[in-house]
């Protein structure tokens, strides 16, 4: 798969510390709601460093967005956050993957888990799902450590309805007027705010690997079957 | 400093650069205890200079990927059985 060059058409705050970048990309060959991309960056000295972003828009969404966070000490994001402005382009490659992917063609209920970051694929999906209005009903809990944490929060209320339900989980604290969950996700939560094991939902979770192993294990043990429950883990990689 | 593995869905790039179909659905067949997997549900360990994916099972190292300027190397002796789908013949 060869690289392309993205030009980034706008860039948008989420939090303090993430922002989504969207991307006029020629030639993008489309992509399925879940895929990531790999994004290189080449210094003057031909150093380069390359890092893995999920796709946070809509397959036919007529830009390509990367939701990207700030990793202090990263060699990376630090750049993709406070550097890049519109104009800026960037090198990438993708769309990668074929395992964490929703299909609009899958009629089976949807329970979508994500932590901090790892939301970013679960909005594509949800994303695809609202623009079909697809028949389908999704579940989203969301875990982040503080309401300025939550990345897309305003969009997240909109896109709650009938068929997408949006449960946001606080792990921190509890701000003032706060009427969601509190603390981790658990099994009692993802009993409550997810589907009952015998509507056999598609189970997608996606964060840091501690998160997704704990949530993937509650789901087993809640009595989903193991191969319905599609994760996808993400953390520092340290190397190029 | 350690990191916790990632999964197979981190080694998608790499793979793609070699393999025409997209990896992370592929199966593969545990040479050490003949477990199967995804590969996209792999354990990944990308920590090191190369990539290690291993298996989720008995955590033997199934496939490591070292990519070096201009070529990549790729040791799959950890597998015994690589399965591909590819279109209906």
């Amino acid at each position: 798969m060869r690289w392309r060059v993205g030009t980034v058409a706008e860039t948008v705050p989420e939090t303090p510390v993430a922002v989504s970048l969207r991307l006029d990309v020629p030639d993008w060959p489309g992509h399925r709601a879940g895929q990531h991309v790999d994004v290189r960056l080449t210094a003057e000295d031909g150093y380069s460093a390359q890092r893995s972003y999920s796709v946070a828009s809509r397959p036919g969404a007529e830009r390509v967005e990367l939701t990207v966070l700030r990793i202090d000490d990263g060699e990376v994001s630090p750049y993709l956050t406070t550097v890049v402005e519109a104009g800026d382009q960037l090198e990438l490659r993708g769309p990668i993957g074929g395992y964490f992917v929703w299909e609009a063609a899958d009629a089976r209920p949807v329970l979508l888990v994500g932590g901090g970051s790892g939301v970013v694929p679960l909005m594509a999906m949800l994303r695809h799902h609202a623009a079909l209005d697809h028949r389908a009903s999704v579940r989203l809990i969301y875990s982040v450590r503080t309401r300025r944490d939550i990345l897309y929060r305003d969009e997240l209320a909109q896109l709650a309805g009938e068929r997408r339900s949006v449960t946001i989980a606080l792990t921190r604290e509890a701000p003032d007027g706060w009427s969601g969950h509190v603390g981790r996700v658990d099994r009692d939560l993802l009993s409550n705010r997810g589907w009952p094991p015998q509507e056999k939902p598609r189970c997608y979770v996606c964060g840091p690997t501690p998160f997704v192993e704990a949530i993937a294990d509650a789901l087993v043990a809640l009595g989903h079957e193991p191969a319905d429950v599609k994760t996808e883990r993400f953390g520092p990689t340290g190397g190029a | 400093m350690q990191y916790a593995p990632l999964d197979g869905n981190a080694a998608a790039g790499i793979l793609s650069e070699v393999f025409v179909a997209e990896m992370t659905v592929a199966t593969t067949t545990c040479a050490t205890c003949g477990a199967m997997a995804k590969v996209g549900q792999l354990p990944a360990y990308l920590s090191a200079p190369g990539t290690v994916l291993r298996c989720a099972a008995c955590g033997a190292a199934q496939v490591r990927v070292v990519r070096g300027r201009d070529r990549v190397w790729i040791d799959l002796r950890g597998v015994q059985v690589l399965q591909v789908g590819v279109e209906s013949a």
